[in-house]
């Protein structure tokens, strides 16, 4: 487990993160590319199915980058993101998850420096929970037999 | 529509726990639209169970059917060709569903999902809210729309009781007062005559004190 | 006279009644009874016993009214639709009444989320107005709710009771017009602290000549400290606790309350025995009994006709 490196998916808004995600790109600002990034139209169109199916398939965290509160290009897309990664957090907190490994993120265009620092910090904080639950089962099936 | 909630996932788990392969089904109707049961809760439970198993180590085979009406044999007929690779039955329709499937395949066992709440109506987007007990015999047109039946907290069929602050029922200040809101609606009807018109012991039969209810409509009959 | 009833005899001979009550313990001592109900011996015409009062389980409002009866009194039996179908509590009324108790008061109850059984099914078969309407038909018609005869029908003196300061205000005059349309003879009011509102309402009462047709009689309560007045004011669903009330309670020293809620509730039944319409009272000191006969006395209502 020392060389852990978390796979992270990312949804990430055209109108803001995904924006600010090439806008670190062109000026050459470091993020850790442990972070996949999906877009999407919008974070509204980012449903829990989403999320979840991210996690069972190995994803260690997912995130959805939204654009600032208030300024969803959708009126209210990024607001309804927020109440459905709360609503995927409630079920990891009843299985006992962490529920750190999904979080809202909002930013807008022109945060370049906001985007790699929050992919960093979020890598980060994946990394010291360790890998998605599911993995370690799969790599010691032994072991959890025994559970 | 009936609404519903999903059980605390962990209850759900205690159930399919012995299980292996499990046939998760859904209902297009009230359930879907209040967001308790319909396909896309489904594909959300499905994912939520394969988490906690897989976390386990154990590979559980989830098959998602949404079925048209859980509550009517002939939509439930349509799980026959699924229901071999089954070792037991997850449903996600209200308890009428649940019941259709447990009549239809008596040698599978099947585990309601959600927790059926009442008849209700959408007040706002996510709010559903108590309208209907069906006791039989209504009385909303003497009432201006609102049944003292469903809404008032005692049931009381005669007005407000002594409880009601602020228009706001004694039992707390989230539930309208029925009797405030018939009065106003009787007003704005100028029916205000109306309410002193004493309404008689109310006869509970019909509401299901006679036992279990049915509808015979023999010219439906085949 | 249609019933046997002391209260009855008293109101119809034009004397201001005077009532109390009496609330049976949680517990199945009958002294606790008795020593309550001694109190009032001689100060009162009848005595409520109220029907496990805000949802709390307590020795039955039957019961303990038997034990009141047997000691010479006169038990005002309360009953809240509540906890029994109307099978249960035509019963009841044909025991209560075998055992001699001839007045009661019927009332919807407390809702069972105040007290000690939230997890209680409330049965309200019946609302408040359809008690009045069964125990009057077992009276007058000698018939049971569901039409059958009754055998040596119950003769019950009909109370209910009747809150001026619940919402809404407008409807409250109509809602004590139909409790006298389903058959009741006597009201008892909520509390009354709200001097003005009440009078408010008793203007509406008489305006609609509904005075000549019930007894009313109000509901008095004598505060013990300015805390409960607060508390009252804050938690107790229906009541009206003005702040001039609290305010008066608090400009005395705390051990100089309790006589000062005394002399509020005296003072009250001073101004309320101007109105027209007011046929007695209904005196609520809450785990406060000894005190009752102090406030008849001063209030003037004392002695106790013989009738």
């Amino acid at each position: 487990m020392n060389n852990f490196e978390p796979e992270i998916v990312a949804f990430c808004c055209h109108y803001c993160a995904y924006t600010a995600a090439d806008m670190a790109g062109s000026k050459r600002i470091f993020y850790p590319p442990n972070v996949k990034i999906i877009r999407v139209p919008c974070t509204g169109k980012v449903d829990a199915i989403h999320i979840l199916k991210a996690l069972e398939k190995g994803a260690d965290g997912v995130y959805v980058a939204g654009c600032l509160e208030g300024d969803c290009h959708f009126k209210n897309g990024n607001t309804r993101a927020k109440h459905r990664v709360t609503y995927v957090q409630k079920y990891l907190n009843d299985l006992g998850w962490e529920t750190q490994r999904v979080a809202m993120m909002n930013m807008s265009a022109g945060m370049g420096e906001r985007f790699a620092g929050t992919a960093r910090e979020f890598t980060e904080q994946i990394r010291q929970l360790g890998p998605n639950p599911i993995k370690i089962a799969a790599r010691n099936p032994k072991e959890q037999a025994a559970i | 529509m009936i609404t519903a909630e999903q059980k605390p996932v962990t209850e759900i788990i205690n159930y399919i726990s012995p299980y292996r392969r499990i046939l998760l089904v859904g209902c297009n109707e009230c359930v879907t639209v209040c967001a308790a049961g319909g396909k896309k809760e489904v594909g959300i439970l499905a994912s939520v169970l394969h988490l906690h198993f897989l976390k386990q180590g154990k590979n559980l085979e989830i098959d998602e059917i949404t079925l048209e009406r859980q509550c009517d044999p002939e939509y439930v007929e349509e799980l026959a060709p699924h229901i071999d690779r089954a070792d037991a039955i997850l449903s996600m329709a209200c308890g009428c569903g649940v019941q259709t499937i447990a009549s239809r395949y008596k040698e599978k066992i099947v585990f309601p999902a959600v927790n059926t709440k009442f008849m209700g109506a959408s007040e706002s987007q996510g709010i559903w809210a108590e309208r209907c007990q069906g006791c039989g015999d209504c009385m909303l047109g003497i009432t201006g729309g609102i049944c003292p039946v469903a809404r008032c907290s005692k049931h009381l069929l005669n007005g407000p009781c002594g409880g009601t602050s602020n228009g706001q029922c004694e039992i707390g200040p989230e539930t309208d007062c029925a009797w405030r809101l018939i009065w106003e609606r009787l007003k704005e009807l100028g029916m205000e005559d109306r309410y002193e018109e004493i309404m008689e012991a109310k006869d509970w039969r019909p509401s299901g004190g006679a036992g279990p209810r049915k509808i015979i409509r023999e010219d439906l009959s085949l | 006279m249609k019933t046997e009833s002391r209260l009855e005899k008293i109101l119809n001979s034009g004397n201001l009644a005077v009532t109390s009550e009496c609330g049976p313990p949680r517990g199945c001592l009958p002294e606790k009874v008795k020593e309550k109900a001694e109190m009032l011996r001689g100060v009162v015409d009848g005595i409520n016993v109220t029907d496990n009062q805000t949802a709390m389980v307590r020795m039955s409002s039957f019961a303990a009214a038997v034990i009141i009866k047997q000691m010479g009194l006169d038990p005002i039996l309360q009953m809240v639709t509540r906890d029994r179908n109307r099978i249960a509590m035509q019963s009841d009324i044909i025991g209560a009444y075998a055992h001699g108790i001839n007045t009661m008061l019927c009332l919807s109850g407390d809702h069972p989320k105040f007290g000690d059984h939230p997890m209680a099914n409330g049965v309200y078969d019946l609302d408040s107005v359809q008690l009045i309407q069964t125990v009057k038909k077992m009276r007058d018609e000698g018939k049971f709710q569901g039409n059958a005869d009754i055998a040596n029908p119950p003769k019950m003196f009909i109370g209910a009771a009747a809150n001026p300061f619940a919402d809404p205000f407008e409807l409250r005059v109509m809602r004590l017009a139909k409790k006298i349309k389903a058959g009741v003879d006597f009201i008892q009011t909520q509390c009354i602290f709200n001097l003005d509102k009440f009078e408010k309402w008793m203007e509406g009462v008489t305006d609609r000549g509904l005075d000549e047709k019930v007894h009313i009689l109000a509901g008095i309560t004598p505060m013990k400290s300015a805390g409960m007045a607060r508390y009252m004011k804050n938690k107790v669903p229906g009541m009206d606790v003005p702040d001039e009330v609290i305010k008066r309670l608090e400009s005395v020293k705390k051990e100089n309350q309790a006589q000062e809620g005394i002399n509020i509730a005296v003072e009250s039944i001073q101004r309320l025995k101007e109105i027209k319409g007011i046929h007695g009272f209904h005196i609520m000191a809450i785990e406060w009994e000894e005190k009752v006969s102090e406030i008849v006395e001063k209030a003037g209502l004392s002695p106790r006709p013989e009738i």
